[in-house]
């Protein structure tokens, strides 16, 4: 990394929406890559962060707190001015713009449509090797936890990852990134620099 | 692929934190949670105050109950089974529960052993009053723990001392020598190397909730406040006299919990809270929190 994107990624401040969920799991992955990280839990908070990431959490419960308080239309008015958000499992679901047989608001960002609770119940929540191209040779330890899936990709969305039978759990739009999977549960720190190298500009 | 880790058992009580679990009896009851925000519903035939009015042996809820509010909602949902009735467990877990609190809520069913939790690829979550049952509850196989409080009391008091009971028993494992964890895991009656992880972590190594007697929004900010990573509700919701409206301000209260203005908002016309009891009036073979060891 030359001096100048190390400065770069030094002052850069990414937001943790902290409605409910796995938030202290992304801020402390973000410190652990000497990112400030913020907790985000109204719409003022988000003041001067370069971008976001919605962690897994329930995401019938992120969304109905998210439209109190006008977070949620803050933050889809800062996605629609090209601010970078990163989605892991609920926060996925919160950023699709199409989600199968539910009533859950979303901020319908990227064009994909999922599935909620698409492997089933708690007892077939799983823990797999996932191969991301786009992260290298080595295998991610991907964790689902009652997982949604990506059912359709739409124009302009690039798979990421899929499960061994095609399942796609993975994807990027421009600055939208998403994951079905938990990388916050995990001490492999490549996707958050991979979203961080979206924010920076570098990818 | 592999199911039932440890990782996806305390992982899906990483997704509930910041959140509230509300008990549930009806389908009916379920939806309203989770329109207010609930993060999971406790599945039950009768809320712990009609337990504690009803007397009696109290036991696994009927299935059908629990099926009806499974079907009814899209978020976990968790049922009680008694302490150390692993059949009951095993029934649960067939069903497709999400979480099996071993609760003291119910009657146990064993003296002297809680369930073998590891046997099973469904998590489970127990209740403690001080840290020492905390990992007694750890080294049977609980991947999430939460105070016990004193359930269908509508008391914060025994929620609040449970809370500081764990926490300055974690205080005290993080100033041991290494003599002295010795001495606290014989007293704890749990493998050392559990009281070195509480050392090097600062805290559990699982989340633990607060629960027992929450009954405001300002109840639920105030277990936050005291280190819970999150509630649960258990008469307090449909015991009061507009379950809609508080289960909501529950919930932003529990996001918001250090946010005084927001919680003085939400917690105005709520109407009645549910009746509480004065823990020193109840006499003390009924209080449910001394069920467990």
């Amino acid at each position: 990394m030359d001096a100048e994107n190390k400065r770069m990624e030094g002052s850069m401040k990414i937001g943790v929406l902290a409605s409910q969920g796995a938030f202290a799991e992304h801020i402390s992955i973000l410190q652990k890559l000497d990112t400030e990280a913020v907790p985000v839990r109204l719409p003022e908070e988000l003041r001067g962060v370069d971008g976001l990431i919605i962690p897994g959490g329930e995401s019938t419960s992120i969304s109905r707190l998210m439209s109190s308080y006008n977070l949620m239309s803050e933050i889809a008015s800062m996605a629609g001015g090209g601010m970078p958000l990163f989605g892991t499992c609920a926060g996925m679901i919160l950023m699709a713009r199409g989600i199968s047989a539910n009533g859950t608001e979303s901020l319908a960002l990227i064009n994909i449509r999922v599935r909620r609770n698409a492997f089933g119940r708690q007892v077939d929540s799983f823990e797999t090797e996932l191969a991301i191209p786009v992260l290298g040779d080595k295998p991610f330890p991907a964790v689902f936890i009652r997982a949604p899936i990506i059912e359709k990709c739409d124009s302009g969305v690039d798979i990421l990852a899929r499960l061994k039978d095609g399942t796609i759990v993975a994807a990027r739009q421009g600055k939208l990134l998403v994951t079905a999977f938990h990388p916050e549960l995990t001490d492999d720190l490549r996707l958050h620099r991979y979203f961080l190298d979206i924010v920076s500009g570098k990818l | 692929m592999e199911t039932g880790t440890w990782k996806v058992k305390t992982g899906l009580a990483q997704m509930l934190k910041g959140g509230v679990i509300m008990d549930v009896v009806t389908a009916e009851h379920a939806k309203i949670a989770e329109e207010a925000g609930a993060c999971a519903v406790m599945a039950l035939e009768r809320v712990p105050a009609d337990i504690r009015a009803a007397g009696g042996v109290a036991r696994m809820a009927d299935p059908t109950v629990i099926e009806a509010i499974m079907k009814t909602v899209t978020i976990p949902v968790m049922a009680k089974c008694r302490i150390g009735h692993f059949v009951e467990a095993q029934a649960l877990e067939s069903m497709g529960v999400d979480y099996v609190d071993e609760s003291e809520v119910l009657t146990p069913a064993d003296e002297k052993y809680h369930v073998w939790k590891h046997d099973f690829k469904v998590p489970f979550v127990c209740g403690c009053r001080e840290l020492g049952e905390a990992l007694r509850r750890l080294h049977e196989g609980a991947a999430m723990i939460r105070t016990k409080g004193e359930a269908g009391s509508g008391n914060i008091v025994e929620a609040v001392r449970h809370m500081r009971g764990v926490t300055e028993g974690i205080q005290q494992v993080v100033n041991a020598s290494e003599a002295e964890l010795k001495e606290l895991a014989t007293e704890y009656r749990v493998p050392v190397e559990m009281v070195k992880e509480v050392k090097k972590l600062g805290k559990l190594p699982v989340v633990n909730f607060a629960a027992g007697g929450i009954a405001t929004p300002a109840d639920a900010a105030l277990m936050m406040q005291l280190g819970a990573e999150g509630v649960f509700v258990g008469s307090g919701i449909f015991k009061s006299s507009n379950p809609e409206v508080r289960a909501k301000a529950i919930v932003k209260a529990t996001t918001h919990y250090r946010d005084a203005a927001i919680i003085a908002e939400v917690s105005k016309n709520l109407g009645d809270a549910m009746m509480g009891l004065d823990i020193k009036q109840i006499p003390s073979e009924e209080l449910l929190a001394q069920r467990g060891w």
